[in-house]
């Protein structure tokens, strides 16, 4: 039967939401009612049509605006796939892995800010979209996550495939779903879009049961929510905002600590403008890479267990700290008791619960990080046009001297290996010098991480994707096919260690069959290099379960393996060959490529931190502690 | 450490129990006791949760409770501005050569006997966690058979209701 003939034969079929649009009425629904489409024209009429629950899935997934869906269907979910075939606005991406479509859905997100959208069945289906729930949940990643659950009736019998995901996520998302009513999928969707992407974002999991995608219902759009105690607060308060400003015109060292935040609240502009307008000195934290671009030369890099020297000396030195979008993780602050002891702490921040969980802030401020940020510049604009010449606030010429020397006397680099094999370092930085700015960069977890974080330099915020809260290996080979498929004019790659890439590299597969030309490049030492790392520095040199295999071995064979999979594969293992393959990567758009970079293992990430210690103790290479003015 | 009442105003559907009760165990918060019912809405349940922290503990505590879509309001109640019970049912050991010493025993603490049988009764007390531990002192010596004992529930003092503007529109 040819599909033609399956539509014509189908009773089911429902027209689309376009087509119903047209022979709508205009909406006469309530006001109060919030908008899940965003201002989408289909909004602009009430639509009512009889439809199964499944039809009533796809119709939402469409009226909410969403275009691409990574999924594999299962028993459970298979009645929602059916009207998915017919779907014209839809585009579903059959992936091989449901852990690849939870990141796929995460990179597609982090990329353009828009909901990632994955689809997965009951049971496996759903515990394998875990890991990528629990990393959106960290990285506060706007995703809706549908998964299909066994018929109402044998929910509790241990059915096939069953497993309680809403139980099981429930830490891990910002809100879930269980439905079991046919006529509550179209409420459930609109929400799950709007709580996903508003306040502070996150994944939410809309768990269907199979009866309720095959029973019939009504489906009327738009929905009304029933949200009665979500209300975030975006409005900074104005009595705070004065209150930072006048901090910030008091303090002598102050600082901005750029977070995540900024990134996911498109506060990017704002922030380089109160930047230029205060001339503060910025560290850009991991996920913050990108806000302020790194040519500025107020801008740090990035603070941390692996900041630079600046960066992290430039919070500890520092009288005021003024957080916008950033948590306080103790990957940045170290040792909290002996954090930044001097400095005072504005925080702003559009989740109250992180305003003085770690650090107690003197100025909380609650709201929308951009228009903090905003009403911010307002007011310091106002109060310097009203401040004495002569009152010396606002100078800060001579923090910002100090500053500029502790970037110049410490600045980030690393030693070639003596035997000629390939610094991975140098890999990282060639990639990002060859592909430019506008390039987006995907890592995934680990020392390759690390470097690509410190050794590219980034212009402009979602250039650079990773996985920071929960260090989810293997996010990035299906991450960076998400981020393509949002933004497939852009080149896109995966930087990956190679343990990484043996997590998640089936969704080659995935990117060869759909056209999303990727560039993965792996940067082989054949180990877990930041595991052992820590055993070089730790553990005595005991190199425990790290090495992935013999150096001189190819197992596997990441060229033959991408070759395989109809991909490019190249390999470069000295450093003549760096530039050559990268350049032959960038000429290559119509398949994806795999560089296997071949580098020398005993590379090590620096600066350190040591895990546990004081900030005050980092180390700009091994047995190299920076010698500090005795100014203080 | 000091334990704190708090009053948290739910919708009332499925899993929010879960939800609430998991919230605490994953931060890493202690439940002294937990009570669930419903209030003069019927959308909406009532949690009067004990919970014993410091200060700074339990305001990040409410700030985590309010994340949760699903409650509507975290008010935390004062002991000297509120009024706050428990129940008690104890099975004691009463035959009939104690069972009056009993009975004036319990009469001192307005308790009653709800079930007597040839050589136990079952006592039913009410009051703050103070008055109940008093009673199950002086109870002690007679045998406690069997005890059964609800979380606490609190109310503000005065007539303002934290019910009140709790059912905002969507």
């Amino acid at each position: 039967m040819t599909k033609e003939e399956i539509v014509s034969d189908t009773t089911k079929q429902a027209p689309s939401p376009a087509d119903v649009a047209s022979r709508g009425r205009p909406r006469t629904g309530s006001s109060a009612t919030p908008d899940p489409t965003n201002g989408r024209a289909e909004a602009e009429v009430e639509v009512t049509l009889e439809v199964t629950g499944a039809q009533a899935l796809v119709l939402a997934l469409e009226a909410v605006g969403a275009e691409n869906i990574f999924g594999i269907p299962g028993g459970a979910i298979l009645p929602a796939y059916d009207p998915l075939l017919d779907s014209t606005k839809l585009r579903h991406i059959l992936v091989r892995h449901e852990q690849g479509a939870g990141h796929a859905a995460e990179g597609y997100a982090s990329a353009t800010g828009k909901v990632g959208v994955c689809l997965a069945t009951s049971g496996p289906g759903a515990t394998n979209l875990v890991t990528p729930i629990a990393n959106a949940y960290m990285d506060s990643v706007p995703m809706v996550a549908i998964t299909g659950q066994v018929a109402s009736a044998a929910i509790g019998t241990d059915a096939f495939q069953e497993a309680d995901i809403r139980g099981i996520t429930m830490p891990i998302t910002k809100h879930n779903y269980l439905v079991t009513d046919a006529g509550k999928i179209a409420q459930a969707i609109a929400e799950a879009f709007h709580v996903a992407s508003t306040g502070r974002p996150g994944p939410v999991l809309v768990d269907i049961s199979k009866d309720a995608l095959q029973s019939k219902t009504t489906f009327s759009w738009p929905p009304v929510f029933d949200l009665p105690g979500y209300r975030p607060v975006t409005r900074p308060h104005g009595k705070q905002i004065r209150e930072a400003a006048h901090l910030m015109a008091a303090a002598a060292r102050p600082i901005f600590y750029v977070g995540g935040g900024v990134v996911r609240g498109h506060a990017s502009d704002a922030l380089r403008e109160l930047v230029e307008l205060t001339q503060i000195p910025v560290v850009t934290t991991l996920m913050a890479r990108g806000t302020v671009p790194d040519s500025n030369a107020l801008n740090l890099g990035m603070p941390g267990m692996h900041g630079t020297v600046a960066a992290v000396t430039g919070l500890q030195k520092s009288d005021l700290i003024i957080a916008l979008g950033a948590r306080f993780d103790d990957r940045v602050t170290g040792q909290l008791s002996s954090f930044a002891p001097d400095a005072k702490v504005i925080h702003a921040d559009i989740d109250p619960a992180e305003i003085s969980k770690n650090r107690t802030a003197q100025v909380p401020i609650v709201g929308d990080v951009g228009e903090v940020i905003v009403d911010l510049i307002a007011q310091i604009t106002a109060d310097r046009a009203a401040a004495p010449a002569d009152s010396g606030e606002w100078d800060f010429a001579e923090w910002r001297e100090r500053v500029a020397g502790w970037k110049q006397s410490f600045p980030l680099g690393y030693t070639t290996s003596d035997d000629g094999t390939l610094s991975p370092q140098y890999v990282i930085e060639r990639i990002g010098a060859l592909s430019g700015p506008e390039a987006t960069y995907v890592a995934g977890v680990g020392q390759h991480q690390m470097w690509a974080a410190q050794f590219v330099r980034y212009e402009r915020p979602n250039s650079w994707i990773n996985s920071g809260g929960l260090g989810t290996m293997g996010f990035s080979v299906p991450a960076a096919m998400g981020a393509k498929v949002a933004e497939p004019e852009r080149t896109v790659w995966a930087i990956d260690g190679d343990g990484c890439f043996q997590m998640t590299n089936q969704e080659l597969a995935t990117c060869v069959i759909n056209h999303i030309p990727v560039k993965v490049a792996i940067i082989n030492n054949s180990s877990l290099g930041m595991v052992r790392q820590w055993q070089t520095l730790f553990y005595g040199e005991r190199y425990s379960n790290t090495d992935l295999q013999p150096t001189t071995s190819r197992v596997p064979d990441f060229v033959k393996l991408a070759d395989a999979y109809g991909c490019v594969g190249l390999r470069a293992e000295t450093v003549e060959e760096v530039d050559e393959v990268i350049k032959k990567a960038l000429e290559i758009n119509d398949r994806p490529v795999v560089i296997d970079f071949i580098v020398h293992r005993d590379a090590m990430v620096w600066p350190m931190v040591p895990s546990g210690v004081s900030n005050d103790m980092i180390l700009a290479a091994r047995h190299e502690a920076p010698v500090w003015e005795r100014e203080e | 450490m000091s334990k704190h009442t708090l009053s948290v105003l739910v919708e009332n559907k499925p899993g929010v129990l879960t939800r609430v009760a998991a919230l605490f165990s994953r931060r890493g918060f202690n439940i002294d006791s937990l009570a669930v019912g419903p209030t003069e809405i019927p959308e909406i349940s009532r949690m009067t949760v004990v919970v014993e922290v410091e200060g700074s503990a339990l305001e990040q505590v409410t700030k985590q409770l309010n994340k949760l879509i699903e409650v509507l309001k975290v008010v935390e109640l004062d002991k000297h501005a509120s009024v706050q019970r428990e129940l008690l049912l104890v099975k004691v050991r009463a035959d009939a050569v104690t069972r009056s010493q009993v009975i004036d025993t319990i009469a001192l603490f307005k308790a009653k006997v709800v079930d007597v049988s040839t050589d136990a009764m079952t006592i039913e007390a009410t009051g703050d966690t103070e008055k109940l531990r008093a009673l199950l002192d002086v109870l002690a010596p007679f045998g406690v058979r069997e005890l059964v004992q609800s979380g606490m529930v609190a109310v503000g003092r005065g007539s303002r209701s934290i019910t009140d503007r709790s059912l905002r529109s969507a």
